[in-house]
């Protein structure tokens, strides 16, 4: 049975494999993926100074950062490579939501009157990251099944990156998706308006500082039990919650 | 037009009459047609804006949106079996189906492996709902078009499915029957051979949709070379499922990228594509997937290990730091769950990658020059459904 | 009818008509999500038979429709377009909200964009829990509401007061 290489740590807990395959699995967690390799040598090799991070989880991905200047010729190049197919593009907001969980643990109660929490810092992802926003895309090669998973920093003060209609023209509509979600705008792009929201909707709603009004108006009551049963009620009539 | 009196001239018009593809010399404006959010052909609530020239189509503007229901942010404060709940409803007609990329990503970053009768059983239910699915999709293609009965008959059809998904999961549709770490239950007693006699009732319905559809004179008019998709067409636009094998590409994603967790390598079973790239295709390859899933789900009940169906985890589920990107072939086409967790009780990014979003988008290429009965037919061969493509 | 028109309908006149426009309802095709779904099969499949309730569910314009069923999640993006066909039927008109999403935004009622409730737009006659409902409990809505339909005043539904149900 295949598993996954994640992390280097295996639970076999449940299955029924012998203690050799076990002990052939562990070696097989030391394997680096050569492929995923040699497509990143290429990559790097195309592309040069622009590819600023990367990333290979063995037997599974690939992720590469690149320049945000470089963003339409990392994907020719990877178009070149093979990598036809064009899966998404969309991005991630790496903010902490200032509006926290929602969930009913003690670190999630609000208490009225305490000092505002600080604001937990900024960490990024695989393949790392200097910025706020960054813009994430995935490229396959149907040839030899493998992924590329391209991301790419974008600064808070131009929240912009070249398009990659030109290129493959899926990517339009999830270019106009990450717009009206994140604010980031794609240059070059011949009709950035909105996918799914109304023309007049204000705000990007996947940012983290977009709040859900709904939660704000009544927040998630949680566990607790607003209200007694019925039929206890009038025993425990003068009890505090 | 002023009369026109003398009789060679008239001869000469009229011969270019005959010709309905000559622009007789005058100017008339294209007209707009609304195809709104309420139709009976567009799947649910889907609008387009077709831009017409007499019956053909110069141009048309799929607006989406009207199914938002703002997936990506909701999942940001929704615990990871909350989530399973809600993303059950993203592709509502197979619906187990989009519970099992979401829960193989999460396993993979926590590290944990479903027991062996889990994934056999995951398989299961994964063809089933894919049955479940496209039978629909082609009952309501031949309503579509014009036949009645093959609606019918495919939502009596698919009650079987629905019957043995209910049995083993509780609900019809939405079972929300995936666990981290396996399935929620163990199946019921008589399951196995009465999902057998299922799928042998839906072998026979595939059957009676070939004969009601596929030799249908007026079906193989309305569906042979239109809306042809090119195969570097295809890929560009990020086309999945189906569709991209109707195009004549062999990739599947069962075969090819199959996410450890489930076992389509144990079942003997084959990936069908046509070269053409039409409707016809698209729809012919899809009744020989469903034919094929039923045998995929009768070869895999033979065969089910004993064992427990869930795997050791803790009852608080805190996947660990780290992203992860998984996909299947749903029966839509390719859906996968990009997770970026920061090893909290919640996901912290949730990017939903719908195949009816890409399968969708290439509308407005395919559409150009159709006619607008052909726009039906386009619409209904490259299937969609709405929560799928609007999330 | 002038009768009708002026408030003064004979009690048995009152049920006769009553009981012939119960079994005579025209229900427009309208699904908006999974709902929908489940009122097809209610509809459409053999085996949830809606048609031995009298209730046709033929025509795909609301200019000739009896009754909605909202079906599913409303955005407000569809909110004006619910808004617009509710007021393309002709009275007397019914809506039947099915599903948790129509109640009253169900699963999504954080969400930014779906509005919590279709009775916020349009006034709702029978409300049908689920997600989805069964297509049993559709029924159930539909005979809840032929029972409405059986014991309401024709003159005050004309004239467009608010029904009191017996």
């Amino acid at each position: 049975m295949r598993t996954w290489l994640s992390a280097g740590r295996v639970n076999q807990l449940s299955s029924t494999d012998t203690a050799t395959d076990s002990a052939a699995e562990n070696e097989a967690v030391v394997e680096t993926d050569a492929a995923r390799e040699a497509v990143l040598a290429e990559l790097t090799e195309r592309l040069g100074a622009a590819v600023l991070g990367s990333y290979i989880r063995p037997g599974d991905d690939l992720w590469v950062r690149v320049e945000r200047s470089a963003w339409r010729d990392a994907a020719e190049a990877a178009k070149s490579m093979g990598f036809t197919f064009f899966d998404y593009v969309s991005a991630i907001d790496w903010l902490p939501s200032p509006f926290g969980r929602d969930m009913d643990a003690q670190e999630d109660l609000v208490v009225s009157g305490a000092e505002p929490k600080a604001p937990a810092p900024i960490v990024q992802g695989y393949a790392g990251g200097d910025t706020r926003f960054q813009v994430i895309a995935r490229l396959y090669n149907i040839a030899t099944a493998k992924g590329i998973h391209f991301k790419a920093d974008v600064p808070d003060d131009d929240l912009s990156l070249p398009t990659w209609s030109g290129v493959f023209a899926g990517a339009n509509w999830h270019e106009r998706e990450t717009r009206e979600m994140f604010g980031i705008t794609f240059d070059g792009h011949p009709n950035l308006i909105n996918m799914y929201l109304p023309t007049d909707f204000q705000g990007f709603p996947l940012r983290k500082d977009f709040p859900l009004l709904a939660r704000r108006v009544r927040p998630w009551p949680g566990i607790v039990d607003v209200e007694p049963m019925p039929g206890v009620a009038d025993s425990e009539e003068g009890e505090a919650e | 037009m002023t009369a026109v009196s003398d009789p060679s001239q008239l001869s000469d018009l009229i011969a270019e009459a005959t010709d309905t593809r000559v622009n007789l010399d005058f100017e008339s404006e294209g007209m707009t047609l609304n195809m709104g959010p309420q139709h009976p052909a567009t799947h649910g609530t889907l609008r387009i804006v077709a831009k017409l020239d007499g019956e053909q189509v110069i141009s048309a503007e799929p607006i989406c949106g009207y199914m938002h229901r703002g997936y990506e942010k909701i999942v940001e404060v929704r615990t990871y079996p909350q989530v399973n709940a809600l993303i059950n409803r993203i592709d509502w007609l197979g619906s187990f189906a989009n519970e099992v990329p979401f829960i193989l990503a999460a396993e993979k970053l926590m590290g944990v492996e479903a027991p062996p009768r889990a994934q056999w059983i995951r398989t299961i239910l994964f063809e089933m709902s894919r049955v479940a699915n496209i039978s629909l999709f082609l009952g309501d293609f031949g309503l579509q078009l014009g036949g009645m009965t093959a609606g019918f008959y495919a939502f009596r059809d698919r009650e079987h499915v629905l019957n043995m998904i209910e049995s083993a999961t509780g609900g019809r549709f939405h079972p929300n029957f995936d666990r981290i770490g396996g399935l929620k239950d163990d199946l019921p007693k008589g399951w196995i051979a009465d999902s057998h006699v299922a799928m042998d009732k839906l072998l026979a319905f595939c059957d009676e949709m070939e004969d009601l559809l596929v030799g249908n004179e007026i079906f193989q008019s309305r569906t042979r070379g239109i809306g042809v998709i090119p195969a570097d067409i295809a890929l560009n636009y990020g086309l999945s499922g189906a569709n991209l094998r109707a195009s004549g590409i062999d990739w599947d994603l069962r075969r090819d990228g199959c996410p450890p967790g489930l076992v389509y390598d144990q079942a003997d079973w084959k990936v069908w594509t046509h070269p053409d790239g039409d409707c016809f295709a698209r729809t012919w390859v899809r009744l020989q997937e469903t034919r094929e899933a039923a045998k995929i789900v009768k070869q895999l009940l033979d065969t089910i290990p004993a064992g427990p169906v869930m795997a050791k985890v803790p009852r608080i589920i805190k996947v660990p730091e780290g992203e992860a990107y998984v996909a299947t072939e749903n029966p839509l086409g390719e859906m996968g769950y990009y997770i970026a967790s920061k090893g909290d009780l919640v996901p912290f990014r949730v990017k939903i990658r719908s195949a009816s979003f890409n399968n969708i988008s290439i509308l407005p290429w395919v559409a150009r020059g159709a006619y607008v009965p052909d726009l039906i037919s386009i619409l209904g061969s490259l299937y969609f459904i709405l929560g799928d493509i609007d999330r | 009818m002038g009768l009708v028109e002026s408030g003064r309908v004979p009690k048995p006149l009152s049920k006769l008509l009553n009981l012939s426009r119960k079994y005579s309802i025209w229900a427009y095709q309208w699904g908006l999500a999974c709902c929908a779904i489940e009122m097809g099969a209610a509809f459409a499949s053999p085996r949830y038979d809606v048609m031995r309730l009298g209730v046709i569910p033929f025509p795909a314009s609301p200019r000739q429709a009896d009754l909605v069923v909202i079906a599913g999640t409303v955005t407000d993006k569809l909110a004006p377009a619910v808004v617009r066909l509710y007021e393309q039927m002709p009275d007397p008109k019914y809506v039947i909200s099915m599903g948790s999403c129509a109640n009253c935004g169900g699963p999504y009622w954080d969400s930014y964009s779906v509005t919590k409730g279709v009775d916020q737009l349009i006034p709702v006659d029978v409300y049908v829990p689920g997600c989805p409902p069964r297509p049993e409990a559709l029924l159930e809505g539909i005979l809840l509401l032929q029972e409405r339909i059986a014991h309401e005043d024709m003159a005050e539904r004309w004239k467009g007061e608010p029904i009191v149900v017996n």
